[in-house]
């Protein structure tokens, strides 16, 4: 045989690992290569990629962990005697954390062994179309060749370089997660919502610096937290400034230095007053988004395209690059949203497709997601700007409601921002385009309506649909007003 | 409540009788029904106590630290449960009253055809005449009807407004309401018994049922299968005092003792329709069940009588039920409207320790009514990514869906056991309702991470 293997994925991730596995169960010869560039600050991590390593995975326990600590307080007000001070040990979470990442990064050693693919703990670049140059980390090369190629290699935080001192002394979410001490008093710039939220929930003195709107960092997903959210990213950001965070709004940094304690020293542009401040933090983070990991790859040895601006791999519905016998899954697509779920489907359809005689392609439209941020933010579908766009705000309806979890009432919490909108075709059928859901559990609640959505569920139809007493989804149920009619959307009653 | 408020809202004018008969150890509460004040409401605040005992302990390992010793405190939870409800009873008069529904609180029976008579806590009685009448009078606990029953034990009626910690607890009964109740005291750190006469949630799928009450007793709670009380003493009074109570056995002769500070009776919920004089009407009821059939429009067998919620013969029990038909009804009388309930696909959750989220057929209902080999049965366990860290059971919590292969493998039965079961299941329903298929499901793209992703 010319080639040593029908498919071989580079990038051990989310998407990589699901085509690798996906196409060994039809009896192929299947490697897989995975390799982690430490960061600038010299953090590395095992086989699973971003999402186990320094992504979701971390993200929604750290997330818990900060959750946990708002239930201590609702507690007291439902009878538990709790003696104060209560206080949070970052090394404790930390290495809880840490260990089941860990773990996870064991379970996929021991799930490729078990299907009999590959591994090579290598970075791997192309030589020529079939043939890749794999390196391990003391240097030693191994020259591997494969019929099919998958380049899966994600996405890793940028720097913003240009700004005086940020390589040196700043750190990004691949560090955030793997700090084995406490980041302490933390500036976070530009908008990082989620490790913003957990920091302020586990007691830091956290400040986010946005240089224009929240959620705009987003933006290569066009159908994700585009600028256009303005409604619901503004209610989040307004929680979590009651919540605690600090919102340095309208100002970018211009250099970090260190200071003689190990503090770092930074120094930024108020826009809107035209004034330079400074103020010094034990932590500086980064969150300017992320970059496609294509350097090393040496694509253009062989002519995979790449958009000139994202850097990302082009690839048409099939995952097929502009060379023949190589694809592309994951965050490192074009036009593709960032998420894990849609990599793991799109893996294992394009595995099935090369393999399993199957023609099913991968379907990008209604992906749902969830922002877990102190108050999460759960959508699928359209948002109400972009629905506005496509249809024309004559043509569409958006019922909206003002509600209060249950839960929140003994506890007496806010719940100013606990917010729904449904944004529907206002023709006959009046089919649902988008839903929005702000409150606990949103992730939760969403998941189901998106399967809705996929049937073309309609507005009639969700008010068919009885509601379960008592629980957030349920308003889903009743949303009744609409915002074109003006009329208060506080939900009332039982 | 729905029912009067949608009606005034068509300038009809309405009028709502409301009574709490007081119950046998003389408890009462105000305007709301029994979901607001010895239902839903206070059961899910409870429920959500016990929760966060349990994300107490969790909290520890994600870094939180504070005392060992951490109690519970009965009637600060109690005290907080009944003061929300205060605003619900309050919040209910004055929608009322803005929407100009004239409300009496006085026990209502029919006299003769078109007229009620109301009469009110001092006896006084008052004779009021309308075109239509809604009944929409409800349940409440059954009794066991042995020595002591009514003198000593409690029902999900008291529970709730208690003034005094229940201590060591003997609920008698496996419906949801005592699973609820069992799994909260029990998670609050009461020491707490359920006995059981045969099976665990009659009704709903056995294989979650089981593995409800399996959890509940891995998790501290004791379960006495296949025994009912006959007897129930006092050894001592007080708040709570001491019984003792007698059982025997369904199958032999065999007879047991024990004792509690409290004994709880979930047994079952009766129709509120022996004593409203419906016979003087001629409202037909079921003699055994108390229950009152329906047609699809809600009406009774007198054209002008209609009826909604708990009471109806072969209709679910449940609040979101009971709004959606009232509502309905009575735009179908006064707004034209030609819309009926949809009683089919209507989604539960039982809040126990694991909640449990159901909709449409269970396993058992779906193999009589399809056939073993017509349908598919897909599941699977999962481990809630929040309970990694704390350690917590990764065996436990469980979804399954099952699917009519003759049609298209439409999703016709819906069961998830794990946390924020009713957050999940909701959306699940709105799918079902759009005639979901197993494709559809797989197609969908899944929110990570997060339970119902499963």
């Amino acid at each position: 045989g010319k080639n040593e293997y029908d498919l071989l994925v580079i990038g051990g991730g989310s998407g990589g690992l699901a085509c690798a596995k996906e196409a060994a169960q039809f009896g192929r010869k299947v490697a897989i290569l995975d390799y982690v560039e430490p960061s600038p600050q010299g953090t590395k991590w095992g086989l699973g990629g971003t999402c186990v390593n320094v992504g979701c995975i971390p993200k929604k326990l750290m997330h818990q962990a900060a959750l946990l600590g708002s239930a201590l307080k609702d507690a007291q007000h439902y009878g538990w005697n709790i003696a104060q001070p209560v206080h949070h040990t970052w090394s404790v979470m930390a290495q809880a954390v840490q260990n089941y990442v860990k773990s996870l990064n064991w379970g996929h050693r021991v799930q490729l062994q078990d299907k009999k693919v590959k591994y090579f703990n290598m970075k791997g670049s192309f030589s020529d179309p079939h043939t890749i140059r794999g390196l391990t980390k003391a240097g030693k090369e191994t020259i591997v060749t494969a019929e099919n190629i998958v380049i899966a290699t994600g996405g890793r935080p940028k720097y913003p370089t240009h700004i005086a001192g940020a390589l040196e002394y700043g750190i990004t979410s691949d560090d955030l997660f793997w700090l084995k001490e406490s980041p302490g008093k933390t500036l976070v710039w530009d908008v990082s919502l989620e490790c913003a939220g957990f920091l302020t929930g586990v007691g830091l003195d956290t400040t986010v610096m946005m240089r224009s709107i929240p959620l705009r960092g987003f933006d290569q997903n066009k159908q994700f937290f585009s600028p256009t959210q303005q409604q619901m990213a503004s209610l989040v950001t307004e929680h979590m400034e009651s919540y605690g965070t600090k919102f340095l709004k309208r100002c970018f940094p211009i250099k970090v230095e260190k200071l003689e304690s190990n503090r770092l020293r930074v120094t930024w542009k108020n826009t809107d007053l035209g004034t330079e401040e400074a103020d010094s933090f034990n932590t500086v983070m980064w969150a300017v988004g992320r970059a496609p990991d294509t350097e090393t790859l040496n694509l253009e040895a062989v002519g995979v395209k790449t958009n000139s601006e994202t850097g990302k791999i082009i690839v048409d519905a099939s995952e097929a690059t502009s060379v023949p016998h190589i694809y592309a899954v994951g965050d490192i697509t074009e036009g593709r949203p960032e998420l894990t779920p849609t990599a793991i489907a799109a893996g294992k359809l394009l595995a099935r497709r090369l393999f399993g005689h199957s023609s099913e392609m991968m379907d990008y439209d209604n992906v749902p997601t969830t922002v877990f941020t102190p108050l999460e933010y759960g959508c699928v579908g359209l948002s109400e700007e972009a629905a506005v766009q496509c249809y024309g705000s004559d043509n569409i309806e958006v019922y909206h409601a003002y509600y209060k979890p249950l839960e929140f009432t003994v506890a007496e919490r806010d719940a100013t921002q606990c917010y729904m909108k449904m944004v529907c075709l206002r023709e006959s059928e009046q089919r649902i385009l988008g839903l929005h859901f702000i409150g606990p559990n949103a992730g939760e609640v969403i998941q189901g309506f998106a399967l809705g959505i996929k049937c073309g569920a309609t507005y009639p139809q969700l008010m068919k649909t009885i509601g379960i007493h008592p629980t957030c989804a349920e308003e889903i149920t009743k949303l009744h007003i609409t915002k074109r009619s003006g009329l208060d959307a506080t939900v009332t009653g039982c | 409540l729905i029912c009067l408020q949608e009606a005034a809202k068509y300038e009809k004018k309405v009028m709502v009788l409301d009574f709490v008969t007081p119950t046998p150890l003389g408890n009462s509460w105000g305007l709301g029904g029994t979901c607001v004040n010895v239902g839903c409401i206070p059961k899910k605040l409870m429920h959500q106590a016990a929760l966060l005992g349990q994300a107490l302990q969790d909290s520890r390992k994600f870094g939180w630290q504070f005392t060992e010793e951490v109690e519970h405190n009965w009637m600060t939870m109690t005290e907080s449960v009944q003061n929300y409800i205060g605003s619900l009873n309050w919040g209910y008069r004055v929608a009322l009253r803005e929407k100009k529904v004239t409300y009496e609180n006085a026990y209502g029976e029919f006299v003769t055809p078109h007229t009620v008579k109301a009469t009110n806590k001092k006896g006084v009685e008052k004779l009021y005449t309308a075109e239509r009448f809604l009944i929409a009078t409800g349940e409440r606990p059954r009794y066991l009807g042995i020595p002591g029953d009514k003198e000593y034990c409690i029902s999900s009626d008291d529970l709730f407004s208690l003034p005094y910690c229940p201590g060591k607890t003997l609920v008698v009964g496996a419906s949801y309401v005592a699973l609820e109740c069992a799994g909260f005291l029990a998670g609050l750190g009461l020491d707490v018994t359920v006995m059981v006469r045969s099976i665990l949630l009659r009704g709903f799928d056995q294989d979650m049922a089981n593995k409800i009450g399996e959890y509940m007793e891995e998790h501290g709670i004791h379960f006495i299968r296949e025994f009912v009380p006959i007897k129930v003493e006092q050894i001592e009074e007080g708040t709570p005092g001491r019984l003792k109570v007698i059982a025997k056995s369904t199958k032999e002769n065999e007879i047991i003792e024990g004792e509690y500070n409290t004994v709880l009776l979930a047994i079952g919920r009766d129709a509120c329709t022996r004593k409203i004089g419906l016979e003087k009407v001629g409202v037909k009821i079921n003699e055994k069940t108390g229950k009152i059939p329906v047609n699809d429009e809600e009406q009774t067998n007198v054209p002008y009588i209609y009826a909604v919620g708990d009471i109806l013969q072969d209709k679910l029990e449940l609040t979101p039920v009971a709004i959606q038909a009232g509502r309905l009804l009575v735009q179908r009388l006064y707004a034209g409207a030609t819309s009926k309930c949809d009683y089919v696909n209507v989604p539960t959750t039982v809040f126990t320790p694991l909640e449990y989220g159901a909709c449409g057929y269970s396993e058992e209902a779906a193999v009589e009514k399809f056939g073993e080999e017509n349908i598919e049965v897909y599941h699977s366990n999962f481990w809630p990514l929040e309970w990694t860290v704390p350690s917590r059971d990764n065996n436990k919590c469980y979804a399954k869906i099952i699917c009519n292969i003759q049609d298209n493998e439409r999703v016709i039965g819906f069961h998830v056991l794990g946390p924020n079961a009713g957050e999940v299941t909701q959306g699940f329903a709105a799918a079902i309702k759009c005639g979901l298929t197993k494709e559809q499901l797989d197609s969908t793209i899944g929110i990570h991470p997060v339970c119902a992703e499963v």
